[in-house]
């Protein structure tokens, strides 16, 4: 039996509109790439408007890292090269022609092929991007060797989507993915498994791996948890990470040496009237799946998780790393005498709220920050939805005044924006605090290069 | 409350940049929030925040100071009559009471309030609510005959030098009440120390020693109860007298979560152990030395220094382990000073703006540790 890690501080934010188990084709015509999902990433175009593309054929490469490139997840046209302020490129958006036809990247036996042979069929048919290394969060370097590789195999984030649905019936993808991961590295491929969520016979019989077990509750299914637990990262070191269901393209890629994009989404949150998981492609549209299924008012539309998703807009893309849609009401209303009401179905980690006697009521919790953002005040908050042996208002602290020997010190290489969300979610002061960390994080990535 | 909305939002525009009134853009603000929690979105990071805000955090500890307040209030009515020879009704009393203690808060808040008004518009930033809670902690740790000028030079002493010159609440070093509590306290020693200013208007021939000048002298002869002291039936500072209410103001804080129960938990077990030292070591001749431990807690200003003033936040330890230490040297260091030092009856003020100074040290060598811990990791990682 594998080892069994208990994350005890944390935070389960309950949330209404969890997605049932239900899943349904989605017919979406217009998908797209997002260059700003793949941090560090600066493109350069391959393709104009117009051009005729299949799954797989590259639509631009990283201008400082040039052998990475990345495709289109469907067979199509161009429609529109969107960019925003300073001609920066926001969206390459393909209108797909339903016939899902891909290059041929050419069937392959894992077990026979070299390492570089494995990383170059990936970097050609853009699927490595797949694979992240932390610290940092960036695209793995394909020259790098990683001294470990984490899979998760489930999400602990509000709403999350059930990782056994979305590698159900997928085993045989999933182990070849996992084949190849296991060639990448000369240590060790973890696959961290939920002791209660994690069911599915894909994940518990996989091959080849070490199987560990966690439970408690969220950030327990962030990748940076796991490390830390596992293999803690020191200076100089670096591990690689690749979601459950990017396994299954890169297994795909190997059994059918086509580039499938195919991945499944949950559509949840509260303004969701029928939140439920949909088949469709990445960085499909959710134009589709929010019609009439919406409930009235001003909404917001995030890509992935309340925590650490983008907004997007209601017709805008999901984005690369993303399994998850989330329907919030936008919080843009005053509140009379808000701080001093009772407050009652008010979400607050303080029990300052009546809320605090109902531990298992679920939320309707929109945008809005409740207050201004101050100076930090209250301490000893972030302690308790931090699992980590960092102590985190120090270190933002020391990224806020960009001490790098102290942020070194205090051990940023091993955590990740995400890892804050929920000090973020909990703090009284209001501060931003996932954007310092990034930017601490894009400093060290920068002075280390 | 649509109709309030109206008319702030149309005199909005006067207030900010390029109107007529924007140098009162922060005061504008700060009532404007009052009223109505902001419209302010998620604009990076997490789409959902918790619904506490400072005013809130803040305002949970007035609630807290609530019991102790009106205890208090009513205390000093009582304590004036008694030295009279007088027992009037409960109202009575109170009403007395808060004739003396009202005037002392609204010179605290006008005071202090202004300034940081003034402050907040000079950095164009939104006025902290850190002040709402200082401003009637320092009614509270006074006597109740303290003159208001005094009141007011020392608020304002505390606010500019205590807190605002290090950047505002959050920022400062030490607690902001104790810090107008120490300037009035060596600044106008006549009427912060001695045996008559801690009963508002008391017959000259009546004792008003507080328990705690007594004890300094060695006089326990007509030394009040543990009950009186437990209930504060004394002499004292307005809100410092009665442990029972202090407590009730302690559950309410630990409840919510606002306060640290480290810091509490080890202020007392500090003032504990070293009252226990002094039992087992003190001489025999010095009865000071030789009361309960436990009877140092419920004296002077111990219960309302730690539930109050050493778990600010702020200016104590903000490392999970450095509150332990933190908390225990304030309690251990308040019974020395009673006990051993012969000028100040009283040490848990400059026990508390003592560890203040030493809080960030302390917490220096518990990061330091896990530095150390990260690097020693790292270290062996290397030699595998």
């Amino acid at each position: 039996m594998s080892t069994i890690y208990s994350i005890k501080k944390g935070l389960d934010i309950k949330l209404l509109g969890g997605a049932e188990k239900t899943v349904v084709d989605l017919n979406s015509r217009l998908f797209a790439v997002k260059p700003s999902d793949f941090i560090g990433c600066f493109p350069k175009m391959l393709v104009k408007t117009g051009d005729e593309v299949k799954a797989g054929s590259p639509l631009f490469f990283d201008k400082y890292r040039e052998e990475i490139f990345f495709t289109s997840p469907v067979s199509g046209k161009i429609l529109d090269i969107r960019r925003g302020e300073k001609r920066k490129i926001l969206e390459v958006v393909v209108e797909s022609d339903g016939k899902n036809e891909s290059l041929d990247f050419g069937k392959a036996n894992v077990s026979s092929m070299k390492r570089e042979e494995i990383i170059d069929k990936m970097l050609k048919s853009g699927v490595w991007p797949v694979v992240r290394q932390r610290p940092y969060s960036v695209i793995a370097k394909p020259t790098d060797m990683p001294k470990a590789i984490f899979v998760s195999a489930f999400d602990s984030a509000p709403l999350a989507p059930d990782y056994d649905l979305l590698v159900h019936g997928y085993g045989k993808e999933f182990q070849s993915g996992l084949d190849v991961l296991t060639k990448l590295t000369d240590g060790t491929v973890h696959l961290n498994v939920h002791k209660k969520k994690t069911l599915a016979s894909e994940f518990l019989d996989a091959k080849n791996v070490q199987i560990n077990t966690f439970q408690g509750p969220h950030p327990s299914g962030n990748v940076s948890v796991h490390i830390s637990r596992i293999d803690p990262l020191n200076k100089g070191e670096m591990v690689w990470y690749v979601s459950a269901q990017d396994v299954l393209t890169i297994g795909r890629l190997f059994l059918t040496g086509t580039y499938d994009a195919s991945c499944m989404v949950a559509l949840t949150g509260s303004e969701v009237k029928n939140p439920r998981y949909f088949k469709t492609r990445k960085g499909a549209a959710i134009t589709e799946m929010l019609k009439d299924n919406v409930k009235e008012g001003n909404l917001r539309c995030i890509s992935g998780n309340v925590l650490t998703g983008t907004a997007i807009e209601s017709d805008g893309f999901i984005g690369a790393y993303h399994a998850h849609v989330t329907v919030i009401p936008e919080g843009d209303y005053f509140e009379f005498l808000g701080w001093l009401a009772p407050g009652f179905g008010k979400f607050s980690i303080s029990k300052t709220f009546p809320t605090v006697l109902f531990p298992n009521k679920k939320y309707r919790v929109d945008s809005n920050i409740h207050g201004g953002p101050r100076a930090f005040v209250a301490t000893g908050i972030f302690e308790k939805v931090f699992p980590f042996d960092i102590y985190p208002m120090q270190l933002i602290k020391a990224i806020m005044v960009q001490d790098i020997d102290m942020m070194e010190n205090l051990g940023i290489y091993e955590v990740d924006e995400e890892d804050f969300a929920l000090c973020e979610v909990v703090d009284v002061s209001k501060t931003e605090i996932q954007k310092i960390v990034r930017e601490g994080l894009d400093l060290m990535r920068q002075e280390m290069s | 409350m649509k109709a309030l909305r109206k008319i702030l939002d149309k005199q909005k525009p006067k207030f900010q940049k390029g109107g007529k009134l924007h140098n009162l853009e922060s005061t504008f603000e700060a009532f404007e929030t009052f009223l109505f929690v902001p419209n302010t979105v998620a604009k990076t990071g997490a789409h959902i925040r918790d619904a506490v805000d400072m005013k809130r955090f803040m305002f949970t500890v007035i609630i807290a100071l609530v019991p102790a307040f009106i205890f208090g209030t009513w205390n000093v009515g009582y304590e004036h009559y008694l030295s009279y020879g007088q027992h009037p009704d409960f109202l009575t009393n109170f009403l007395y009471g808060l004739g003396k203690v009202l005037p002392l808060v609204v010179v605290s808040y006008a005071v202090g309030l202004g300034i940081e008004f003034i402050f907040a518009q000079i950095r164009h930033e939104e006025v902290n609510e850190g002040f709402l809670v200082s401003g009637l902690l320092i009614p509270l740790i006074v006597p109740p005959d303290l003159p208001l000028w005094q009141l007011a030079i020392g608020v304002a002493f505390a606010v500019i030098f205590g807190k605002e010159v290090f950047g505002g609440t959050g920022m400062n070093v030490f607690n902001p009440a104790l810090t107008a509590r120490a300037f009035i306290f060596f600044a106008y020693p006549g009427n912060m120390s001695g045996d008559k200013v801690w009963i508002a208007d008391k017959l000259d021939t009546f004792s008003g020693a507080t328990p705690l000048s007594k004890a300094l002298v060695n006089n326990f002869s007509n030394f009040p109860s543990f009950h009186d002291m437990f209930w504060g039936y004394i002499p004292g500072s307005v809100g410092e007298t009665s442990t029972f209410w202090i407590l009730v103001g302690a559950v309410i804080l630990l409840l919510t979560g606002v306060a640290s129960w480290r810091v509490m938990l080890s202020m007392f077990a500090g003032g504990l152990f070293m009252g226990l030292i002094f039992n087992l070591v003190g001489p025999a001749s010095n009865q000071y030395m030789h009361i309960a431990p436990w009877d140092h807690l419920i004296m002077g200003g111990f219960a309302f220094g730690a539930v109050f003033m050493a778990t600010d936040p702020v200016t104590s330890a903000q490392t999970t382990k450095g509150k332990y230490y933190y908390g225990f040297l304030i309690g251990l260091i308040a019974v020395l000073i009673r006990v051993v030092n012969p000028g100040y009856p009283e040490g848990v003020m400059l026990s508390i703006l003592l560890m203040n100074a030493f809080a960030p040290l302390i917490d220096h060598f518990v990061v330091k540790s896990n530095i150390k811990k990260r690097l020693k990791r790292a270290a062996i990682a290397v030699n595998k």
